[in-house]
């Protein structure tokens, strides 16, 4: 009888600390949402008022009466027809569709034939060079747009869009080749000896063992690339003053506000169709996304 | 009779063997290696070490680049009022957005750590979008929710009957805002790192914790933080690296007004070397960065280095 009393003392003592545990559970979960709600609201309220900016007829913007966070006197779809017809806008979209592809394209086959080269076939001078990658991807644009605006000059690329083309890869180049040195290490040496042995050289080695091999890590890279020249500010806008030359960022930023001065709804629309490419490849592709970002501290 | 076809073959053969030998040579390991390397060196060494060096004998020059004025330009940059502004205001700028930054992330990669692991993708992707968006397209959405009469933040206030905010035309509150943006782009960087870091951390080490009775502040500050510390010093140092050179942001926002209040280094250079066109002082003022980004690297590079030792 007494065994059973303590017994059941002692059940209930540990009943009573697990609901303990589910309380404290509960009330962690609780925070982290109120958190998460209090962070989404201040990650997502631009681009939110962006968008009802945009939607907007030019009188509710102008009308202060009105709440600015709601649409009230009817959507509108003005801002960008006008946007697409009667600006450059698409003259830049081209542009910086052309940028990113070359940069791009020119970005991965560098990237990844020296990835290949730094990570397998061991060199002297190899292990410095992959140090001297990371530390070049350390350096921002802004340390060198000066010298460069006059070494471009002085090539006759100032005011042409191929410039970009040339100074992009700095940016791009030096972290994509650290994330592919990173993912062709972790490659199994044995892959390679079994290529070796049935005659493969360097070049079907690299392409048909691993690039396959490492794709989600060549899509990362891709990704990158093509976020750093879609996104790019400081070299356009210094290198680059003619409306039929423009990329999308500097395109919006300078020439879509001149004019009357209610033309906030016509400014929001560029802003947020110029965002459309990067936002949408990442609603796609999240998880490289994510992988690339996090790889380049994480891996190498 | 032979002895001419000997002679003869001797020519023939003389050039395939020089060939045999420059073709093994191409074949040779290093021959390739550095070859694979070349255009990556190729861009490295034209485009980042010779507009470095260049830029050192640029800044030693005067306005029209015709005379060297040896260290003219920093001296007088030494004695203007706004460079030394700049110079505070970068400070400040990189020291206050990285603290919240971090801080920031921390909070939110825990809490998306916390909740039930099915609904921690829409979470995390909704948060991440700041980071997608080119920061100088977000950063005119940012101009408009301050604009001085349509101020839509201001409306917010006004419902709260508190009093209208001057944005940008405020020297404290300018440096607010744009500190407040550079948070709104980088918080999300953090968020991710730290949640990658978050998720290596191995399940037993909290049991362990658990079972010697921890709380969960205890978890957090015996078991978390310094499990994370190496991502969370490469994380924010290379933060201090960007935010430093940070241009968008400034130049969209308030071109570096009022009063020259919150010009970075970036913005500074970018006004004087090129809108006002003294190149050799625009120079000047972006080589004030190198200091700071050398010193930054350095201590990065250690980390990384110690983390693979690690590995």
């Amino acid at each position: 009888m007494t065994n059973v009393t303590r017994n059941n003392g002692a059940l209930s003592a540990l009943l009573g600390s697990k609901s303990n545990i589910h309380v404290n559970r509960r009330w962690a979960l609780f925070a982290s949402y109120a958190c998460l709600i209090v962070f989404v609201i201040f990650f997502l309220c631009p681009p939110f008022y962006m968008l009802v900016t945009s939607l907007k007829t030019n009188a509710e913007i102008a009308n202060l009466a009105t709440n600015p966070w709601l649409i009230e006197q009817g959507v509108t779809t003005e801002h960008y027809s006008h946007l697409l017809t009667e600006t450059a806008f698409l003259t830049y979209f081209k542009n910086t569709v052309i940028v990113a592809f070359f940069v791009v394209a020119i970005t991965m086959v560098v990237s990844v034939l020296a990835a290949y080269a730094l990570s397998r076939l061991g060199f002297w001078g190899s292990g410095v060079m992959a140090t001297g990658v990371f530390l070049v991807y350390l350096v921002p644009d802004s340390l060198l747009f000066i010298p460069l605006f006059n070494i471009v000059g002085g090539l006759g690329l100032l005011n042409s869009y191929w410039v970009l083309v040339l100074v992009y890869p700095t940016l791009t180049v030096p972290f994509c080749t650290w994330i592919m040195i990173g993912y062709f290490a972790s490659i199994p040496k044995e892959l390679d000896e079994a290529a070796l042995i049935d005659g493969a050289n360097h070049m079907q080695m690299l392409l048909k063992v691993f690039i396959p091999v490492a794709l989600p890590g060549l899509i990362a890279a891709t990704i990158f690339a093509f976020t750093v020249s879609w996104a790019s500010f400081l070299y356009p806008l210094a290198y680059i003053y003619s409306d039929n030359q423009m990329v999308l960022t500097v395109g919006t930023v300078t020439t879509l506000i001149k004019g009357d001065v209610f033309h906030w709804g016509g400014l929001m629309a560029g802003a947020l169709l110029a965002a459309a490419p990067p936002v949408i490849l990442y609603a796609f592709l999240m998880d490289y996304y994510i992988a690339g970002l996090t790889s380049g501290a994480t891996k190498g | 009779m032979t002895v001419g076809v000997a002679v003869r073959g001797l020519p023939e053969r003389a050039p395939s063997v020089r060939r045999g030998r420059f073709y093994l040579w191409l074949r040779r390991r290093s021959t390739i290696a550095v070859m694979m390397c070349f255009p990556l060196l190729a861009i490295i060494t034209c485009l980042v070490a010779y507009p470095f060096a260049y830029s050192i004998y640029l800044s030693m020059l005067n306005k029209a680049e015709t005379a060297f004025v040896g260290f003219g330009n920093f001296l007088f940059l030494f004695k203007r009022e706004t460079f030394w502004l700049v110079v505070q205001q970068s400070i400040l700028f990189a020291l206050v957005a990285v603290i919240f930054k971090a801080l920031i992330g921390l909070i939110a990669a825990h809490a998306v750590n916390t909740i039930p692991s099915k609904g921690q993708r829409k979470w995390r992707g909704m948060m991440m979008v700041p980071w997608v968006i080119p920061p100088a397209l977000s950063t005119l959405g940012w101009w408009w929710l301050f604009e001085p009469t349509y101020s839509a933040f201001n409306w917010l206030l006004a419902e709260f009957a508190v009093p209208a905010v001057p944005w940008l035309s405020d020297v404290f509150w300018a440096r607010f805002s744009v500190i407040l943006v550079n948070v709104w782009v980088g918080a999300p960087f953090f968020l991710i790192m730290y949640l990658a870091s978050l998720k290596s951390i191995p399940e037993d080490l909290y049991e362990a914790a658990s079972i010697d009775g921890a709380s969960a502040w205890q978890k957090l500050f015996h078991v978390t933080l310094p499990m994370m510390r190496n991502i969370i010093a490469i994380t924010v140092l290379f933060s201090i690296i960007v935010t430093f050179a940070n241009f968008d942001i400034v130049r969209v926002l308030t071109q570096g007004g009022p009063r020259n209040s919150t010009h970075l280094f970036a913005t500074y250079a970018f006004r004087v070397g090129i809108e006002s066109g003294d190149i050799p002082l625009g120079a000047a003022v972006s080589l004030f960065m190198f200091p700071a980004l050398a010193i930054l690297s350095f201590v990065i590079l250690r980390n990384v280095r110690q983390r693979t030792v690690n590995i």
